[in-house]
């Protein structure tokens, strides 16, 4: 039973670790993106939408590269448009970034729902439901000797390929940051802008890619949640308050893509360790629902009491940047 | 994607930043970037049912005006809104990004829901309802101070400690839902004390909602008189510009923080005590139904004065109808009213920008061109 919590506690946990690393490239450039949820919910009913139409026009002849490739493009283009939107305003327009994001949630969770909800009549489809089985089997392909080598391969191999590279991608995140230049001149322009301005380095295309990129990221933890976790079935509101605690996951992991895969597990061991303990009241479950949370304000807490300069937010975080100011 | 990005070399325009505008020409700005956001909803409509635009708009119209009891639940909607943006305002004024204003206000509901439910059959109205608004006022200040005291002490990061806040305040309140539920495991509470209406704002002249229209307006006065004319209003608008000055001039920064957080989670406080006992007689999670997080926009988008801020709560209460107006004829999914108001908010904030900075292109002056 152990191993099936721990497989169960890392696939609640994918989709987090997407959101959260996304989340950290955008605030080491010191955008607060509070669009997160959104741009996750985006991300999702955009792949829904790529694959609902391919498979309508495939009639039932699914090419398995093509049912991945499909879904995986446009859920990064629908969360790249709206990490172009977001940058726009706040790089641009210099409008409040907290605002900003908040809008963008709205945008995003209604845009998710509305389509999730009104896909089949806006197609004129006569399907009752939008159920992307096939679409989510190929997503859902893992190595075929996976299930042969007992707990070992539940335990590391019975995942996939979004789940690895959601691992992949925060490991190359946190080598970026440490070891290479660019990494080194983005977390510049979060700590201090004017200073990266001055030292040439372009504060407005930093800003713009990393949160280019990070709502991209952030978006394939929609597109998990839908084609891996919900077996390719959209339900309104399903993913629920998952955005904010991707949130909540980059303050625990403290803006650090490596210690985010192992805090993303955790908390998603959080998210279902009420199935798991026997005869729980249903008003416990909702007391023990609150951990994840409650364990981050702690970590904030702790953090802001310590004052360590590796574990502080990025300096310039939630401000934007007009070079005329300084 | 990268042709986007890039920028010029030599730059066409630069951009300054404005020290003054004059009201018309900002309201001009406003305006036109409402009537622009007008447009694109319409246009989006348009590609999505097919109506044409005029009808999107009187559809919408109708939805928001169209009977007596819309009417009401329209004021009804928009004060709440205002309410809870009235008690984000002093916070946001101040650069204190509270915007754990969903929960504080859960919590007062919550606070008001376990009075009525305590003590509804065993006090007399006249202790009641005083308990009721003090307990929720106090909910509300509870929530709001864990994190401004210790933004205050600590300089902990605020934005992110309130949003935390809200999911703790939201699990407590589901788990007291199971607790209280009817039935019992629904995980509902049901209607407060249906038979008795004991807790319940009495009816003004035959309409529920009026008691709370009327508390809410003279609240929004209070605030702007608060704001405007008194020394805590400008004690937090020295803090907002610039902590040090404040510092300085011998404001006492922590101080005013926490009083103003007091403030902010009294308001929210109130909030939830409008809608449990004013509005719904009953809690759940939704109750306060995001509108903490549409406020931080209202209150941002009218400048924190409680003027402008009425007209956009007005504003964004009545696309909201339409729009479920809209998707209700046409067999849509309700959410497209989400995504109207996140149109028009894009497009106010965005225009922000021309209220703010100046754009003067390359051309217009010489001197650049020549400098260069």
């Amino acid at each position: 039973m152990i191993i099936a919590f721990i497989q169960r506690a890392i696939i609640q946990g994918i989709p987090l670790l997407f959101g959260s690393t996304g989340e950290i490239i955008t605030e080491k450039s010191g955008n607060l993106n509070l669009g997160i949820p959104g741009i996750m919910y985006v991300g999702g009913i955009s792949g829904v939408i790529g694959a609902f139409l391919y498979e309508q026009s495939a009639n039932g002849n699914i090419n398995p590269f093509l049912a991945v490739i499909i879904p995986l493009l446009s859920s990064l283009v629908g969360s790249l448009v709206m990490g172009l939107i977001y940058c726009y305003l706040t790089v641009t327009l210099k409008a409040n970034q907290n605002v900003t994001g908040l809008a963008l949630t709205t945008f995003g969770v209604g845009f998710g729902n509305f389509f999730g909800g009104s896909l089949i009549k806006l197609i004129g489809s006569e399907l009752p439901s939008i159920a992307l089985t096939q679409t989510s089997n190929c997503f859902k392909a893992t190595l075929p000797f996976a299930s042969k080598l007992g707990w070992f391969g539940d335990l590391f191999l019975s995942y996939s390929f979004l789940a690895y590279l959601a691992i992949i991608i925060a490991l190359v995140t946190a080598y970026f940051f440490k070891h290479t230049r660019k990494g080194l001149h983005l977390r510049a322009v979060g700590e201090n802008p004017a200073t990266a301005d001055a030292a040439g380095i372009s504060v407005t295309n930093y800003k713009y890619i990393a949160t280019s990129i990070g709502s991209m990221i952030a978006g394939l933890g929609g597109l998990y949640y839908v084609m891996d976790y919900a077996c390719g079935v959209w339900s309104n509101d399903g993913f629920g308050d998952r955005g904010w605690l991707a949130i909540a996951l980059v303050i625990f992991a403290v803006w650090k893509p490596d210690l985010s895969i192992i805090g993303s597990f955790l908390f998603g061991g959080l998210f279902i360790i009420h199935n798991y303990i026997p005869n729980l009241k249903f008003e416990q479950q909702e007391f023990i629902k609150m951990l994840p949370y409650v364990v981050t304000i702690v970590v904030l807490i702790i953090i802001s009491l310590r004052k360590k300069k590796e574990t502080q937010p990025p300096t310039a975080l939630g401000l934007s940047y007009f070079r005329e100011e300084r | 994607m990268m042709s986007k990005i890039k920028e010029p070399r030599e730059p066409l325009f630069h951009i300054i930043k404005r020290n003054s505008i004059p009201i018309w020409k900002s309201s001009l700005i406003r305006g036109l970037s409402a009537i622009f956001a007008l447009i694109i909803c319409a246009l989006v409509t348009f590609l999505l049912t097919g109506l044409n635009p005029l009808e999107v708009y009187s559809t919408m119209l109708e939805g928001a005006l169209g009977s007596q009891r819309r009417i009401w639940a329209l004021l009804q909607d928009m004060v709440m809104l205002l309410c809870i943006s009235l008690a984000v305002t002093p916070a946001f004024k101040m650069k204190f990004w509270n915007i754990g204003a969903e929960g504080q206000a859960l919590m007062g509901g919550l606070a008001t829901a376990s009075c009525m439910i305590l003590f509804g059959d065993k006090m007399p109205a006249y202790l009641l309802f005083p308990l009721m608004i003090v307990t929720s006022i106090a909910a509300g200040i509870l929530w709001a101070l864990i994190p401004a005291f210790f933004k205050a002490y600590w300089n902990t990061n605020e934005t992110l400690f309130t949003l935390m806040m809200n999911y703790v305040a939201i699990q407590i309140v589901t788990y007291f839902c199971y607790k209280w539920s009817n039935p019992k495991g629904s995980g509902q509470i049901g209607v407060i004390n249906a038979s008795s209406n004991a807790g319940w704002f009495p009816k003004l002249g035959g309409q529920a909602y009026l008691l709370n229209i009327i508390i809410v307006l003279i609240l929004a006065a209070i605030m702007y008189v608060y704001l405007k004319y008194s020394k805590h209003g400008y004690e937090i608008s020295v803090v907002g510009e610039s902590q040090k000055t404040a510092r300085y001039i011998g404001i006492n920064v922590k101080k005013v923080i926490i009083r103003t957080m007091i403030l902010s989670g009294a308001l929210c406080g109130i909030t939830g005590l409008l809608l449990v006992s004013g509005t719904d007689h009953t809690i759940t999670r939704d109750t306060v139904e995001g509108r903490g997080f549409t406020a931080i926009m209202v209150a941002w988008l009218g400048q924190f004065n409680p003027i402008y801020m009425l007209l956009t709560s007005l504003l964004i209460v009545a696309l909201q109808k339409g729009a479920i107006q809209i998707s209700t004829n046409f067999g849509l999914n309700d959410s497209f009213s989400e995504i109207i108001t996140g149109i028009i908010i894009f497009f106010i904030i965005g225009s922000e920008f021309f209220i703010n900075y100046q754009v003067k292109f390359r051309n217009s002056e010489n001197k650049e061109v020549k400098a260069k």
